[in-house]
């Protein structure tokens, strides 16, 4: 166990340097100058020179490199050029936000996905069977920014059930984290599906039916617990993915988190906000990756156990 | 059956966009007399804010998704295939090298690299294929290499080998042509995610330019319009939506019919 750890931590730390040295790199990769794209033609020579000292472009790229990762490890993202204030506190100033709607996507994705996969595996060949995997296909396929505006045409316009955007109240979290959540609600009640059509033909669970146990006892106490590893490591391996999500969800409801932050510097042309936003979304991902990563490594004897072979 | 109604709507798809420049279409003529009317006689989906018909920007912006997708996807699997074909084959230290550098590709979740280097480089087309290269090429290394992998120990590649052919010669000749298969099949669901991927990069206005249609800036367009007239986003979703589920089932036939298990996709899915 100690070995893998120690490998799986290595490994993430290696891919955590490339996207850090890759995130430093945009910049230098846009074409032209990026003082001039970032101020604009009429700037006037001293400002350009300002902006370009203040973001330390005068300098050779591997001082600058440097600079930035001696930065980083001081959690010194740098300045934004708009708002005049260090990186680090927009971050925090829109995280908040964000796991708010991250928090919300995951309990209706596992409100919505268990009973939908549940009720498939059950009603196997059935009509449920069928609706709940059309749902599921569709889910797939359906973009965030197509599904954001259909949900607030339905739900918000014509039944007036929620807010349209923003965070007035508990009622607003609700569409956003459903647009978010349909492309993993889909995935998920797969995966629950086919985990519990492989547990439930177990001789435990003819066994707990043969003393006379309730059957939505059976499923919910003896089934669902051994079907859900596999469905719990693909929730973990999903949630960065959300992240990603959420810069597209958040734009469709101006949701204030990250992702819109990352939206908005993109087109005001902060570069610095630009780059940390990518940053820490990825190193998001990869932490989390890395966690189920290593908590199904715990939970899996075969995986614990199988290091000391 | 099952493969009909995807296949016709691909068709439709492919031939709408290579013929929309000769097609009698005036998608950006602007008739403010019809600003946001809705489905009639006139135009058969409606007319959108500053009163150009819809169905011709739907068009053209079949166009913009086609040309795209075919970009992108020619591309990433050409760059991929090469990369993790040359490498994987090679062994040794370029093949932990590349392994090393696909990992870190892969770190970026979704399309927001993608979504990053759009917005850095500036909108445009070309700016839009560049951006999704970069993120769609890593899947297909992965998979060129994996399939390398369990290929190079077979006995025609070592029979090969002993007659002394050239490693280029090998590759070309023994290892892609078995290949193959896989990668066509991950290259139609690629096609699928860049449709997505593009409209998602238009929808946040990093992607064509406001003249010319996109079906994602579309949707943008008329996010803002949702009461009035909801045909504005209806009518390019549906589109976008009908091309994705097309293009994967076909995907699902076409794997079906090659009997390959992919392991995952490019990354690109949202």
């Amino acid at each position: 166990m100690l070995s893998y750890l120690i490998q799986r931590l290595f490994g993430a730390c290696l891919v955590i340097f490339g996207v850090v040295s890759i995130v430093f790199l945009l910049i230098h990769l846009v074409p032209g100058d990026p003082v001039d794209t970032m101020l604009g033609e009429s700037a006037s020579g001293a400002d350009r020179a300002a902006l370009r000292t203040a973001l330390g472009l005068d300098q050779p790229v591997a001082a600058q490199y440097l600079d930035y990762l001696g930065g980083l490890l001081q959690l010194d993202l740098g300045r934004s050029i708009h708002q005049r204030q260090p990186v680090l506190d927009l971050l925090l100033e829109r995280l908040p936000a964000t796991g708010l709607l991250a928090l919300a996507t995951l309990c209706v994705t596992v409100l919505l996905a268990l009973p939908l996969g549940i009720v498939a595996a059950i009603r196997r060949n059935t009509v449920w069977d069928s609706a709940a995997m059309s749902f599921s296909l569709l889910g797939v396929s359906i973009p965030n920014f197509w599904l954001g505006p259909l949900l607030i045409l339905v739900f918000a316009l014509w039944l007036g059930w929620f807010p349209v955007s923003g965070q007035g109240g508990p009622a607003a979290v609700v569409l956003p984290a459903l647009t978010l959540g349909t492309g993993l609600i889909a995935v998920l009640s797969r995966m629950v599906r086919s985990s519990m059509l492989e547990v439930l033909h177990e001789d435990y669970l003819r066994t707990a039916r043969a003393k006379g146990m309730p059957p939505a006892r059976v499923i919910l106490h003896h089934a669902l617990r051994n079907a859900l590893l596999p469905v719990i490591t693909l929730l973990g391996l999903q949630l960065g993915a959300l992240l990603a999500g959420a810069v597209i969800t958040e734009t469709v409801f101006s949701w204030p988190g990250i992702g819109l932050l990352m939206i908005e510097s993109i087109q005001s042309r902060d570069y610095p906000v630009v780059q940390a936003c990518v940053l820490l979304i990825s190193v998001c991902y990869v932490v989390v990756n890395l966690l189920t990563d290593l908590a199904y490594a715990w939970v899996d004897p075969r995986i614990r156990l199988g290091a000391h072979a | 059956m099952r493969v009909r109604l995807p296949l016709l709507i691909v068709v439709v798809w492919a031939l709408t966009a290579l013929c929309a420049h000769w097609l009698p279409l005036a998608p950006n003529r602007i008739q403010l007399e019809h600003i946001l009317d809705p489905p009639g006689l006139h135009a058969v989906l409606g007319y959108d804010d500053l009163g150009r018909d819809i169905g011709a920007r739907l068009a053209v912006g079949a166009r913009t998704s086609f040309l795209v997708s075919l970009w992108v996807v020619g591309l990433s699997l050409l760059f991929g295939t090469l990369l993790g074909t040359a490498t994987a084959y090679h062994g040794g230290w370029w093949d932990r090298v590349a392994v090393q550098v696909v990992d870190i590709f892969l770190a970026f979740p979704g399309i927001l690299l993608a979504i990053a280097l759009a917005g850095l480089l500036g909108p445009g087309l070309d700016n839009v294929v560049i951006a999704l290269t970069t993120v769609g090429w890593v899947g297909y290394a992965r998979l060129a290499r994996a399939q390398v992998l369990s290929l190079k120990h077979r006995e025609h590649v070592q029979a090969a080998e002993a007659l002394g052919s050239r490693r280029w010669r090998i590759m070309r000749r023994h290892l892609l042509p078995l290949m193959a298969a896989p990668l066509i099949v991950e290259a139609t669901f690629g096609v699928a995610a860049v449709v997505v991927a593009e409209a998602g990069l238009s929808f946040l206005g990093l992607g064509v330019q406001p003249p010319a249609a996109s079906w994602g800036a579309m949707i943008r367009d008329g996010t803002r319009y949702l009461l009035v007239a909801p045909h504005m986003v209806l009518a390019p979703g549906m589109a976008m939506l009908a091309v994705v589920l097309a293009v994967n089932l076909l995907g699902d036939r076409l794997r079906d019919r090659l009997d390959i298990r992919l392991t995952n996709d490019t990354g690109l899915r949202e």
